[in-house]
């Protein structure tokens, strides 16, 4: 039964093969379908065709320093928990060229400047999770504020499909649920699943998402499947492993810069930058020139920084930041306090990338607690 | 979010949708200041952006070589005296600044802004002023001072306490005459003297032992090297001047003077886009925390 009639905010049931269409279709109106597959004993989010591309049967185990991809033999695609890296590098590129500058006069050192026209790529973004999508939204906070706009952020942000997939396997380093990003999708996407053992149940939420969907084999879902996708949602909440208590969080780790924890974790900590690169809300961006050897031609490009590294902070005569303590202690505090009073919300979505990446185990949860065990000692 | 500091204004002349792009400004004069200390007289090469262009004393441009990158540099000069110029004092210290001290007259650099909060200079009208600098910090507050020195009626009692490491470190040596003359108590003093050096030696905080001070209305305005600035802080403070009427300037390490690149944050605040001059009583909780 074909039913062309699905409207924003309903659900159907869509067979798992259909989604080959899906993607087809989307790169028929434009777009490059990145969505995870497996690379390097990862899962990764890369260009995708169709489900062929699709860790199949395949989940991650993820643990503190720890990520190892399982065999679980099952017809499904997206019970993985985040793939290694986030879909940050789509929408703020790791190293874009701004601009390209050309040595016109030896003579007074005036230079031509040719500025990156390319158009922006469109991409759309498979299998996007709820605590993803809350990351997303978090940049679109700190890229496209009232008074500062990032036009690379924007161009790609504006063109973006998300087809976002609803998580019903949280594993050991997940807490999204304290970080109330998820595991469920709410709002801002183009398409969500959710995915039962032989169908895709699809709500839709945008009109392009609509459309597209209209254009597939489809149909009205069982109140079996709808109840099965409840069930295991409902579940879902109570499968993370990790916990955040977020109450008076802000104020906290701000009150208490002096803490002695600081002092321990940095033993710890290797400054090593891997937890800002994984991470889907870090935004930090520094600039360079990239000039030739003839001192002729250079390429100014924005790249990806981090708190964690040395030059970061460096003004003439030191580094604000010279001590491992004093850059953990930077990053935890603008991620879980002073972020909040940029942007209105905590720079964490409780994806737990930063502890399955770092490779000392550190685990921001327990830094937390830590810290709040010795203020109320 | 709470932005607790004097007003921001980040009214960058143009190419909003531009990330880096900077103008073009010629290099049209260049004074030697002091060892290592060039002030550049810059004009911006496209007509249209110069009408557009317009500062306040404590902003701040992001000057751009091509080859090296940028540095924030503040203006050292007010609006009106700069007469459709952008005049910086360069110290050539990192990698930016030291390609700048082979800048020629007719050289072009790259200029982005004027970025920044600058110093409250309408909201302190009818109060009396101290200006605390050592060093490099004295150019960010000249712009300040010639604002006062044409303005004078509007202020109370000025003073400028300023110092350097050397005698030979002072900056607008020629110029302390005319200050002096619209009534500003200028007071000068370094580190270390040398033979010809009849004047003081100490650091600046020192120097407020011999001021009188009418807290309820008294602002200071100060920017040099941190250290020299918190005790600066302690003297105006054990005079019981509120945190509210100390102003700082604060540099960090900037790379976009918008607020994006998070370079340059203290606690909540971005010092490119909610300072760089913060009133002290918003910094109050951080500026003290060591390495923060």
């Amino acid at each position: 039964m074909k039913d062309n009639t699905p409207t924003i905010g309903s659900t159907v049931a869509l067979p798992k093969t259909e989604l080959d269409g899906l993607l087809a279709d989307l790169r028929q109106e434009g777009f490059q379908t990145v969505g995870p597959r497996v690379k390097e004993e990862s899962i990764v989010y890369a260009g995708i065709e169709g489900l062929q591309d699709l860790p199949r049967g395949i989940v991650s185990e993820q643990q503190p320093a720890s990520y190892r991809l399982t065999q679980t033999g099952a017809d499904r695609y997206f019970d993985f928990i985040p793939a290694a890296q986030s879909w940050k590098q789509f929408l703020f590129p790791p190293r874009h060229t701004l601009f390209i500058g050309e040595k016109e006069d030896t003579k007074t050192g005036k230079w031509k400047l040719r500025e990156n026209n390319e158009p922006a790529p469109r991409y759309a973004l498979v299998g996007v999770r709820a605590c993803e999508l809350a990351a997303i939204q978090i940049q679109d906070r700190v890229f496209l504020r009232s008074d500062f706009y990032d036009p690379i952020y924007r161009a790609r942000r504006e063109g973006v499909f998300i087809l976002a997939v609803n998580c019903l396997f949280p594993d050991a380093t997940c807490f999204c649920a304290s970080m109330g990003s998820g595991p469920r999708v709410e709002a801002g996407f183009d398409l969500c699943l959710t995915e039962l053992n032989d169908l895709f149940l699809v709500e839709v939420g945008s009109e392009l998402g609509r459309s597209l969907l209209a254009r597939r084999t489809f149909d009205l879902p069982t109140s079996f499947a709808q109840n099965t996708a409840k069930n295991a949602l409902a579940s879902a909440a109570g499968k993370m492993g990790r916990t955040l208590d977020t109450s008076d969080l802000p104020e906290l780790l701000v009150d208490n810069l002096e803490a002695d924890h600081w002092t321990e974790v940095s033993k710890r900590c290797l400054s090593c930058a891997n937890c800002t690169l994984v991470c889907p809300t870090c935004f930090c961006w520094n600039a360079t020139d990239q000039v030739d050897l003839l001192g002729k031609n250079t390429q100014r490009e924005r790249v990806w920084d981090s708190c964690f590294s040395l030059p970061y902070s460096y003004v003439f005569g030191g580094n604000t930041r010279p001590t491992i303590r004093s850059r953990y202690r930077q990053w935890l505090t603008h991620k879980l306090s002073t972020w909040k009073e940029q942007f209105g919300t905590f720079g964490c979505v409780g994806c737990g990338r930063c502890i399955t990446w770092c490779p000392a185990g550190i685990d921001l949860t327990e830094e937390v607690a830590a810290i709040r065990k010795e203020v109320k000692a | 979010m709470t932005i607790a500091a004097f007003p921001t204004k980040t009214h960058s002349a143009g190419y909003e949708d531009k990330l880096l792009l900077p103008h073009w400004a010629e290099v049209v004069k260049i004074i030697p200041e002091a060892e290592g200390v060039t002030t550049f007289w810059l004009k911006l090469t496209d007509p249209e952006v110069q009408v557009r262009y317009h500062f306040e004393p404590g902003q701040f441009n992001m000057v751009y070589l091509p080859g090296y990158g940028e540095a924030a540099i503040s203006m050292s000069s007010d609006f009106e005296t700069s007469n459709g110029l952008v005049i910086h004092t360069i110290r050539h210290a990192g990698n930016v600044t030291k390609a700048a001290s082979r800048l020629k007259v007719g050289d072009a650099v790259g200029l982005r802004g004027p970025f920044g909060s600058s110093w409250p200079l309408k909201n302190v009208e009818g109060m009396d002023m101290i200006i605390a600098c050592g060093g490099i910090g004295l150019p960010p507050l000249r712009g300040a001072l010639y604002h006062i020195v044409r303005n004078r009626a509007k202020y109370g009692k000025v003073t400028l306490l300023y110092g350097a490491r050397t005698p030979k470190d002072l900056m607008y040596p020629t110029e302390y005459e005319a200050w002096k003359q619209a009534n500003i108590d200028v007071q000068i003093t370094v580190d270390r003297g040398n033979e010809n050096w009849a004047g003081r030696v100490g650091v600046v905080p020192m120097w407020f032992y011999n001021l009188r001070v009418d807290p309820r209305n008294t602002t200071v305005l100060t920017c040099g090297p941190e250290i020299m600035m918190r005790f600066v802080i302690y003297e105006a403070l054990a005079r019981r001047i509120a945190a509210e009427n100390i102003y700082i300037l604060l540099e960090r390490n900037m790379k976009c003077g918008q607020g994006s690149c998070g370079h340059c944050q203290i606690g909540p605040y971005f010092i490119c886009k909610d300072g760089a001059v913060f009133p002290y009583s918003t910094l109050e909780k951080f500026f003290n925390v060591e390495e923060y």
